[in-house]
């Protein structure tokens, strides 16, 4: 009992049990804010003051209502509402573990664990997570814990247990391609909640057989940076291109509208005069065009940037509207270019598949050569480059130790418009080791680190804005 | 009548019977706009419903829809008040010309040359009302922060007559497609609710509601192939209310089956470009013809 510890004796008697603050709704809900807040989510205090008067409208005792209210009031963009029902979720399972802890409470366990049938256990939990039936999956995922604990000690990694215990099952998510259901196979989502409860009921036989909570991990960055393997979440892919493709889209008009330009339409003018008697006395303007850059685009391919390098070509191709015209190429070790791949290509998978393959990247050691590169590059287009143009380089602008061929790379800054770069590595590790970005750095009209779909954004922003002025 | 819905049951059943489908999130925050008279920011992609969220509000709590569509350049004259220039010269020509100046512009600085728009109409609205303002990511900053007034005192202050205040509180809902960030002041002013396309088996109860005669079979294919076709890389997916007419435009054919002959003479309906037109033609033209739609239940 919380009576039975003095207030200023440590905690730590089982190990790491924090305390809690002091007792009440409110107190708990300050926690969670600032967990959130460490997220880098903004809460301010009237979204706090929101959410509590939200809370006396709703039943506490309903999960959903609750969170819902929650994320009404504290999250204010998808984006958001994202780290919220991550943050929820982590928050209260350990508030509630830290309680049991705290009383002492332990939950009986199955111990029919013998007689449990394998075959039997694995159509009910098939049934279930077809269902989707929440509860149910819960129960069931206790007793496939048990029926497991059973054939063998668990490995002490509880991800690896998870994926143990889902093979053992021989649960499989159907795949996304073929629409020819497998009969033995699940739907995917719900195969992955499946698999948060064994997760979350392994966390806590874990908590109780030690009596300690685990440290609270951050939520990983990496969940909110741009794509760096091949397994990452497509549809996240697809939604990020899909907003910026909307962003671009209204962002000429909103530069036509009231932010006017500086020449003088005369027959607006004349136009509008005849109001006031023919004297001029509103001065009407051209509107500003939107700037439609024509973009040469070098990404470097190597295993190292592969990834990020195929998603970001693949945001300028699905974004080409807004481009008059656009050159892609590709580099390892020479360059190659790509265009054509991605006008016929729809899909993300193919396209990298096709880079990978057959689009004849020259990559006989598998080091880039950015000096080569920009030899071969500059042979390549040195007379379409014009001061219309813009050419991105997508790089870490890691030489493997050769001639970076700074001149060249001068040479062609020079020709074109503007030239910028993408590093998407965090600034942290550039000129660090091989990396010799500084001495291109000169030559750009922006270097830009580019491993977060946000910083992305940015850049599209910026490459398509009139504003920016052409030159530095 | 301050609150029209007293629990978050009445508030989804109140919209089911305006003929809306509300998720958990959208009946609770509905429910708590009411309670807590704080305006509701909906975003979602296109076509999900978030206008006729208002709508429905609007027919369940018996409230009059006031609209305020936004654009591009819509400034204060369109959306708040403005006084009629022309009513306001009639006035001045027809007074006496002995009359003195205060008098004239006494009279005509009041309420009787004020055109109202939209906002102020829903401030000084005698009876509650639903208030819309759509689309609000068109219009510009300054704009927004000429909002931010409204929606937080429920308020509009005219320098020559002075405060209007609300004298019901309105339900109002901001409508956003998300082309672009909203600040962060109007955005603490909200309750932020996201509006994403349904699952299927929501769209399919949509679909029903709103066209009932629609054979079970084919509803629930016509709901399969809308969200294949949302899974496609295309440039306008379709819309919930696209579906619904898809359903209806197949009833009026007496559709039986959907098959890639119905299917492409139909599918101007619910895909709207021409690029777009070639793909599903071919993706889901194709599965449609080899058969991979029909439902498992059949094939086991």
């Amino acid at each position: 009992m919380a009576s039975s510890s003095p207030p200023g004796k440590p905690a730590d008697l089982y190990g790491g049990v924090e305390r809690p603050g002091p007792p009440g709704m409110a107190p708990r809900l300050l926690e969670f804010a600032d967990e959130l807040r460490n997220e880098g989510m903004a809460v301010g205090t009237s979204e706090l003051l929101d959410a509590f008067h939200a809370l006396e409208q709703v039943s506490w005792t309903s999960q959903v209502d609750f969170r819902e209210a929650l994320a009404a009031t504290l999250a204010k963009s998808q984006e958001d509402r994202r780290v919220l029902e991550l943050v929820f979720d982590r928050f209260f399972f350990r508030a509630v573990e830290r309680e049991a802890v705290e009383h002492g409470l332990s939950e009986e366990r199955f111990d029919g664990a013998e007689r449990l049938d394998l075959d039997e256990l694995r159509e009910l939990i098939r049934e279930a997570i077809r269902e989707g039936s929440d509860g149910e999956m819960r129960d069931l995922a206790r007793l496939a814990i048990a029926a497991f604990g059973r054939q063998g000690e668990g490995s002490g990694v509880i991800g690896v247990d998870v994926q143990r215990i889902r093979r053992t099952l021989g649960l499989k998510g159907q795949s996304a391609g073929t629409e020819l259901p497998d009969p033995d196979s699940v739907p995917r989502e719900a195969l992955k909640q499946f698999e948060q409860h064994i997760r979350r009921e392994l966390e806590r036989q874990l908590i109780e057989r030690t009596q300690s909570l685990p440290p609270a991990k951050p939520l990983r960055e990496l969940d909110r940076a741009l794509p760096s393997g091949p397994s990452q979440d497509l549809a996240q892919v697809h939604r990020v291109v899909a907003q910026l493709k909307r962003r671009l889209a209204t962002q000429g008009r909103e530069q036509r509208g009231r932010r006017q330009g500086a020449v003088v339409d005369v027959r607006r003018t004349m136009r509008a005069s005849l109001e006031t008697g023919g004297v001029p006395l509103r001065l009407r303007h051209r509107p500003k065009r939107p700037r439609r850059p024509e973009l040469y685009v070098l990404c470097d391919v190597s295993t190292s940037v592969t990834s990020a390098s195929v998603f970001f070509l693949s945001v300028l191709h699905a974004l080409h509207d807004s481009f008059r015209k656009l050159r892609s190429f590709v580099f390892v070790e020479r360059i190659s270019e790509v265009t054509d791949v991605f006008e016929r290509e729809r899909s993300f998978d193919a396209v990298s598949r096709a880079i990978a393959t057959d689009a004849g990247v020259a990559d006989v050691s598998g080091y880039t050569d950015y000096g080569r590169v920009w030899l071969e590059f500059l042979e390549l287009v040195v007379d379409d480059l014009d001061p219309r143009s813009t050419v991105i380089v997508l790089g870490d602008a890691r030489t493997n130790g050769r001639e970076p061929h700074t001149a060249a790379f001068a040479q062609v800054a020079e020709r074109a418009g503007r030239t910028f770069w993408m590093n998407p590595e965090p600034k942290l590790y550039w000129n660090y080791g091989d990396s010799v970005i500084k001495v291109y750095e000169p030559h750009c009209s922006g270097v830009f680190e580019c491993w977060t779909t946000k910083q992305l954004e940015v850049f599209v922003n910026a490459l398509t804005d009139t504003r920016v002025p052409a030159a530095p | 009548m301050s609150t029209d819905f007293e629990t978050i049951e009445d508030t989804r059943v109140g919209l089911e019977q305006a003929g809306y489908l509300a998720g958990e999130s959208t009946a609770l925050v509905s429910f708590l706009a009411g309670r807590l008279g704080k305006p509701v920011l909906v975003e979602g992609p296109a076509g999900v419903g978030k206008t006729e969220l208002a709508k429905a509000l609007s027919r369940a709590t018996g409230r009059e829809l006031i609209r305020l569509q936004c654009y591009e350049g819509l400034d204060e004259a369109k959306a708040l008040y403005e006084w009629n220039y022309r009513k306001q010269l009639l006035r001045i020509q027809a007074e006496a010309a002995d009359a003195g100046w205060e008098a004239v512009h006494d009279d005509i600085f009041g309420e009787e040359f004020l055109l109202s728009r939209p906002l102020l109409s829903a401030i000084a609205a005698e009876v509650p009302v639903v208030l819309l303002i759509d689309e609000i990511d068109k219009t510009d900053q300054e704009f927004e922060a000429m909002l931010l007034e409204v929606l937080s005192d429920f308020q509009i202050s005219i320098p020559e007559l002075g405060v209007v205040e609300a004298s019901t509180h309105p339900l109002v809902l901001l409508t956003s497609n998300n082309s672009r960030e909203l600040t962060e002041a109007l955005k603490r002013r909200c309750l932020y609710l996201w509006l994403d396309y349904p699952d299927l088996e929501r769209e399919l109860e949509i679909v029903r509601l709103h066209a009932p005669e629609l054979k079970g079979e084919v509803a629930r294919k016509l709901v399969e192939v809308i969200h294949m076709v949302r899974g496609l890389d295309l440039k306008k997916p379709p819309s919930i209310a696209e579906s619904i007419d898809w359903a209806r435009a197949l009833l009026l054919l007496g559709a039986e089956e959907i098959d890639r002959a119905m299917l492409e003479s139909t599918m101007s309906i619910i895909v709207k470009h021409r690029t777009d037109l070639d793909v599903v033609a071919e993706r889901v033209g194709a599965k449609l013809q080899d058969g991979l739609l029909e439902p498992s239940r059949q094939a086991g």
